[in-house]
């Protein structure tokens, strides 16, 4: 009995066995937008992304401890004005391959840009293109940089 | 069962676990893939021109902390082993090229060779995802030992003087 349950579980617990080492060995980095958002002409407007990488994976903050790493990084290309950008307070953990504490986030965190639309906007929808550029790591190895486009549309009033 | 049970929860397990094997019998081992790469000076190097060699094959970037903890242990392996038929090849994974690397070498002070590797050599190599990876490679131009992850430096030494004895050894063999 035993027996006959098993060989039925083993196709499914290996299909997930295989699942869950190639997900857990690859940092991904996921970004969700906001919808509806609208800035009248003239005026700015502050847009919150949100940001998720995989559990057991820390990204660099976007100042990084040390020179040699690579920053956490979001830079839009559209009609509006990118005023700035206010990254996440960063975490200090210590890994054993570095002597200091790094600086990372890890998990969900929010990426806020302030945009200023221009006083000559044209009133209606507009489409800002971002990138987010980020390099991962786990306990014992790092990726190579990434970069995750997003997408936001802003409507702009008159 | 139990064995599925266990690789099952290991294979759920939240924090990425990167195996390590043990130096793979001969009969099981593979002709490391040969490449052409620039050398820090624009040198073409070919992994066959070491041929003969143990070869400590090194995929690395300036950007990866695990890689800069073991650099400072192959600069020791290059020193220790170099006379006994071994040495270190890194190879730099970095997209900015040489302009990032030269400074970081010079930095270090690392004194094995250095290639600059791209997309096409990992490719050659399964598909380098995680960095450091490394390839311990024996005489023949077999890979004997994979390291995938930051590895301890015992688990390195083992492996090369495994390679290294087990030459000597077919040669006594063969002598008597």
């Amino acid at each position: 009995m035993v027996s006959r349950i098993y060989w039925k579980l083993l196709p499914a617990t290996s299909a997930l066995l295989l699942t869950n080492l190639v997900l857990a060995q690859t940092p991904a980095l996921s970004v969700k937008p906001p919808v509806g958002v609208v800035v009248k002409k003239g005026a700015t407007v502050d847009v919150k992304v949100m940001a998720t990488l995989n559990e057991g994976f820390h990204l660099n903050s976007h100042t990084p401890t040390e020179d040699y790493l690579i920053p956490l990084s979001l830079k839009w290309e559209g009609p509006l004005q990118e005023v700035d950008v206010v990254y996440p307070k960063p975490q200090f953990e210590k890994y054993s391959f570095e002597e200091k504490p790094l600086s990372v986030l890890t998990g969900q965190f929010p990426l806020v840009t302030k945009f200023k639309a221009p006083a000559s906007a044209t009133v209606g929808p507009v489409t800002l293109n971002g990138k987010v550029r980020y390099q991962a790591c786990n306990n014992n190895a790092c990726f190579p940089p990434k970069t995750v486009p997003v997408t936001l549309t802003v409507q702009i009033l008159p | 069962m139990a064995s599925v049970v266990l690789l099952l929860l290991a294979g759920c397990s939240q924090q990425p676990s990167l195996k390590r094997p043990p130096v793979k019998e001969v009969s099981k081992r593979q002709a490391a893939p040969d490449f052409a790469l620039k050398d820090i000076n624009g040198t073409t190097v070919h992994l066959s021109d070491y041929r003969g060699k143990v070869v400590l094959l090194d995929f690395w970037a300036t950007w990866c902390g695990p890689c800069k903890m073991e650099i400072p242990w192959f600069m020791e392996f290059e020193r220790k082993y170099k006379d006994r038929g071994f040495a270190v090849l890194g190879v730099s994974m970095d997209d900015d090229g040489w302009p990032t690397i030269k400074p970081f070498v010079k930095d270090i002070g690392m004194n094995y060779r250095v290639v600059l590797g791209n997309d096409q050599t990992g490719d050659l190599y399964g598909g380098i995802e995680a960095l450091p990876t490394a390839f311990l490679i024996d005489r023949e131009g077999r890979v004997a030992i994979e390291h995938v992850g930051l590895s301890s430096r015992r688990e390195f030494e083992d492996g090369i003087e495994n390679l290294l004895e087990a030459v000597a050894g077919d040669k006594r063999a063969a002598i008597n």
